[in-house]
């Protein structure tokens, strides 16, 4: 081989080098860049990774104590509010009427005229593990997750209502106009069911739902039923709890006490 | 029986015209109030999260209820072998696919969202009894369609007794699917009766024969074709016997609820309450919708008259629209008990009567779909031959002959 052919040979292997190289770099880089983040910026304590399914191994729930819930305190509700864009955490339904208005969590009072005995207590979505929206759901957008929170998959709710009809509590709300404030982690839709969903996208963070962390009298314990070293778990194994409407035998995630 | 000829209707006289106009204008105001309830939102409606069925469903499910029981005379033709009514099947087809298809429209553009229809169909929760509707109704159209066509088509007659079977036990499961839409609701005090759906069935007999008499007697009295009081006389005392049966089972679903401690306060409320829903059961179904279609359809001074069964007829369908407000509205009034014996009060109507007031475009759409059923059966008997051309005395009454022979 001549001189100028060995130079070109050893200058397109330069070429040929510096070009792996930067490749190589390149795939380095972007594989860190990939995983990194996994590694490093996960949450370590109790949060679900995002592509991690819900699992039965969990299942949460609420304890409420009413003996604990002040008869004038809205504060349950106006933390679901805030937290998830509607009634008063939200500019919008404007048009519905009141009794129109959507409305995830409410105050009920319970009065017993044959003793005069009186109290208040949040009621909400009651998360059952048979639940008769589910169970009457054409579309099957009424779901529930592996975890026992029961929602609504807002992509093909078609708007029936037949959930509405078959709730024993109450706690499902239609949508009657148009929306423009909605939280993106809580999408609602005109023409669509919703109700608590135990503040699904703080649960999947680890945190807990916006009423139980605004109780001021702590009357609203969440936790993991299933975890028998729960706080939740403890107190259901030591005090008497009950169900309301038990006698449908929904097993539901929320129990109280003093009712 | 002599050969029946069946002839398509003139349908070019100006009375023909002017009703079929009607019929579409309160079809075109039935799709506008869709439309506009769809834009909007259901805030343009008395619908409310207490009340979230509506007026579109009290027409809905009775359109829907009716179009199976519209189906009874083909049945009682095909499967039970009552040859006088053999001529009436056509019609009789016809009228359940109209009705049905009438109920479906309104109850789709009801939904909040109907351009989710497709999801509807494609996504079926199988515990959900709607999503069996979903199969039933679209089956029942098929079905009656594949019957009509047995009829029709002179090669095909000879299996018009088995599709008149099948589309007779598919009927029977429709309307135990669409009474089950109330029956397998636990939560309400007004619902969660296994005896709704045979209720629901027997109701579905004496609407459905109401709206099949009064669109009979229509077709043949304003077309001028023959209709014998042989023919009048036996479906005024089928009506009669209908409308007996639907009441038997109003009154055991109610003496049954008064026996339950439990149900008293809604037993309380629908009977005997200071409201809309006793009035309406109370005269519309039981005074207007049941005792006094009884009288006539069994008295001797309204013996075989066309106009008398017609009142009748459209006394019946009054109170069967009675007794759905009062099923679907009343049921929903009635507050859910979550502290049996307690006095409940909450911002979001716990423990209240819930209160409900029909708006214009709810009311228009349901009106909608009953003038869509009719204005479709009105174009039918127009293009194909849905109608015998007689249905005189001497053409139906099998002992016509021997009693002319009698007389003479």
């Amino acid at each position: 081989m001549s001189k100028s052919m060995q130079d070109d040979a050893h200058a397109e292997d330069q070429v040929d080098n510096y070009r792996r190289k930067l490749l190589g770099g390149g795939a380095a880089l972007a594989g860190a860049a990939t995983l990194g983040p996994g590694v490093f910026f996960t949450r370590i304590a109790s949060a679900k990774p995002d592509d991690q399914a819900a699992s039965s191994e969990v299942r949460w729930g609420f304890l409420i104590d009413t003996n604990k819930c002040a008869d004038n305190c809205t504060d349950c509700v106006t933390a679901c509010e805030k937290e998830n864009g509607w009634g008063s955490g939200s500019a919008d339904e404007q048009h519905s009427r009141a009794d129109q208005k959507a409305q995830w969590i409410r105050k009920v009072t319970v009065r017993d005229n044959r003793t005069q005995h009186s109290m208040t207590l949040p009621m909400m979505c009651q998360h059952c593990a048979e639940p008769p929206c589910v169970d009457v759901c054409p579309t099957g957008a009424s779901m529930k997750r592996p975890d026992g929170i029961v929602l609504v998959d807002k992509h093909i709710c078609i708007g029936c209502r037949y959930c509405m009809m078959a709730c024993p509590y109450k706690a499902r709300s239609f949508v009657h106009e148009d929306l423009e404030h909605q939280k993106s982690y809580a999408p609602r839709g005109k023409g669509t069911v919703e109700s608590c969903n135990l503040c699904v996208h703080r649960v999947d963070r680890g945190e807990i739902p916006a009423c139980a962390e605004a109780c001021p009298e702590k009357a609203i314990l969440f936790g993991n039923l299933n975890d028998a070293n729960s706080e939740i778990a403890k107190r259901l194994a030591s005090e008497a709890s009950t169900e309301i409407r038990g006698d449908l035998r929904l097993n539901l995630g929320v129990r109280y006490q003093g009712i | 029986m002599k050969p029946m000829t069946f002839r398509e209707i003139a349908g070019t006289s100006k009375g023909y015209y002017s009703l079929l106009g009607l019929l579409g204008l309160l079809v075109a105001s039935g799709l506008g109030a869709a439309f506009y309830m769809e834009h909007h939102g259901h805030w343009v409606t008395g619908m409310n999260n207490q009340i979230v069925w509506g007026m579109p469903h009290v027409f809905a499910v009775f359109l829907i209820v009716a179009a199976s029981g519209a189906l009874n005379v083909a049945s009682m033709a095909s499967v039970f072998g009552k040859t006088p009514y053999k001529p009436l099947s056509r019609l009789s087809g016809l009228m359940a696919i109209t009705l049905l298809l009438g109920g479906l429209t309104v109850l789709v553009l009801d939904l909040g969202h109907p351009d989710r229809l497709i999801v509807a169909m494609t996504y079926l929760n199988f515990k959900s009894i709607f999503a069996w509707n979903i199969i039933l109704y679209n089956g029942f159209l098929v079905i009656v369609a594949a019957y009509l066509f047995t009829m029709m088509s002179r090669p095909a007659n000879k299996y018009s007794s088995k599709a008149g079977f099948v589309a007779f036990i598919w009927r029977l499961i429709l309307t135990t699917g669409t009474g089950s839409i109330f029956g397998f609701i636990v939560a309400r005090q007004a619902y969660d009766a296994a005896i709704m759906a045979p209720m629901f069935i027997v109701l579905s007999f004496a609407f459905g024969l109401a709206i099949f008499l009064l669109v009979l007697f229509a077709s043949y009295t304003w077309t001028g074709r023959p209709l014998g009081d042989f023919l009048i006389n036996r479906l005024q005392r089928l009506l009669g016997l209908f409308v007996a049966s639907a009441l038997f089972f109003v009154v055991v679903f109610h003496l049954t609820n008064l026996y339950a401690t439990e149900h008293h306060g809604i037993e309380h409320f629908i009977l005997d309450g200071n409201n809309v829903y006793t009035g309406l059961f109370w005269v519309g179904y039981i005074l207007l919708g049941s005792v006094i279609p009884l009288a006539i359809c069994y008295l001797a001074p309204f013996r075989a008259s066309l106009g008398w069964t017609a009142t009748a007829s459209v006394l019946v369908i009054g109170g069967g629209l009675a007794m759905m407000y009062v099923i679907i509205i009343g049921g929903q009034a009635f507050p859910l008990q979550l502290f049996p014996g307690m006095e409940v009060s909450s911002s979001f109507s716990d423990g209240v009567i819930n209160s409900y007031t029909p708006s214009l475009p709810e009311t228009l759409l349901g009106i909608g779909g009953f003038a869509l059923a009719l204005t479709l059966a009105m174009v039918a008997i127009k293009i194909m031959r849905f109608l015998p051309l007689s249905l005189a005395n001497a053409d139906i009454d099998p002992h016509y002959d021997s009693a002319e022979k009698d007389a003479a």
